[in-house]
């Protein structure tokens, strides 16, 4: 019964989503806000990666909203595990000595690597949330690799807290400066430069501190209850 | 046929994933494949906004070089938007799975028919 139902309503689902879709050919230019970015993106933010002028830049407010979806799932996900009666840690298997030692050597590689990524956001495929991915992932390793080891809460919270301050306190001091949240008061200098832009690296840099932490800490509190 | 093949592989794709991602949620009892099901969903939906921006021959939207052809440059809204989907999508399914092994440790099962307040 519960089947047929379900299949049924995917039945539905999948003819009016193939009848709406028919109208829309594949492969062409839909948008003309898009194409605008394309043409103005260069001299209207200074950013190469048009992507990157876009998140930051134009639909700002819009990333801000979306770093506090992400700050609320890492806190509510928090919030459900740290409740619970902490039973007794289970033994674990020390890891191997090439295990121990790659993860050792991998790090700070990996650290300097998201580094890279979320600071040249500006200009190469990636930023701040990529970056923090990345970031994330070498903590995971270091889970996985040397048991003991665990990321120290008040450095991950204040980083957190710095990254998301730094954003809210960037938007501000534009409206302060040029009378709107989030207004690119920076001198934008020449693009394809590591200093252009204005607010762009700045603010990608805030989210990538903030997405890092983030990731870790939720990696860090599953890791604690499994 | 053929050429409608061609021509919307890529819908074709994502809808499969989308469809395949609602079956599992409305269908399965068991929680973690329920939460497997909404990453398929969440996959589908992130590879048709893509494909939805996606220009014939098209090339990344990124100036590494000045004065670059940006005719065949592919549509950035929606690689923006899919940008902070997956980052989000992976915070909400680490929030799901937190919440179903809240459940595990208070009923002692995650299948959902056996959850009384879950049934349906």
């Amino acid at each position: 019964m519960r089947r047929a139902v379900a299949i049924l309503s995917l039945i539905i689902v999948a003819v009016g989503i193939s009848l709406s879709l028919a109208k829309i050919p594949f492969g062409t230019p839909k948008t003309k806000v898009g194409r605008h970015y394309i043409d103005e993106g260069i001299e209207d933010t200074g950013s190469a990666n048009i992507v990157t002028s876009v998140v930051v830049s134009y639909r700002g407010f819009d990333t801000l909203g979306e770093v506090t979806v992400l700050f609320i799932a890492s806190i509510g996900l928090g919030a459900v595990l740290t409740t619970s009666v902490k039973e007794k840690t289970r033994k674990t298997q020390p890891a191997s000595l090439v295990l121990y030692t790659g993860c050792k050597l991998l790090f700070p590689l990996i650290l300097v690597f998201g580094s890279y990524i979320f600071i040249h956001g500006h200009l190469t495929p990636g930023g701040g949330f990529q970056g923090g991915a990345i970031i994330a992932s070498g903590f995971l390793l270091v889970y996985l690799g040397c048991r003991e080891r665990r990321i120290s809460r008040v450095a991950s919270n204040l980083a957190e807290s710095l990254g998301g301050l730094l954003f809210v306190v960037i938007g501000l001091l534009g409206l302060v400066f040029s009378g709107f949240f989030l207004l690119n008061f920076l001198p934008k200098g020449t693009a394809n430069t590591l200093f252009s832009a204005g607010i762009i690296p700045i603010i990608y840099i805030a989210i990538g501190f903030k997405v890092g932490s983030e990731l870790a800490s939720i990696i860090d509190n599953l890791i604690e209850e499994s | 046929m053929m050429s409608f093949l061609v021509d919307y592989i890529y819908y074709i794709g994502a809808f499969g994933l989308i469809l395949a991602g609602l079956y599992i949620i409305l269908v399965k009892h068991n929680l973690i494949k329920v939460i497997i099901g909404l990453g398929i969903l969440d996959t589908g939906v992130n590879l048709f906004l893509i494909s939805v921006g996606y220009i014939t021959k098209g090339t990344a939207p990124i100036f590494s070089r000045a004065g670059i052809n940006s005719e065949h440059m592919v549509d950035p809204v929606p690689q923006a938007l899919v940008l902070t989907a997956i980052v989000i999508g992976v915070a909400v399914l680490a929030l799901a799975l937190s919440l179903a092994i809240r459940l595990y440790k208070h009923y002692g099962t995650l299948n959902l028919r056996k959850i009384r307040e879950q049934r349906w």
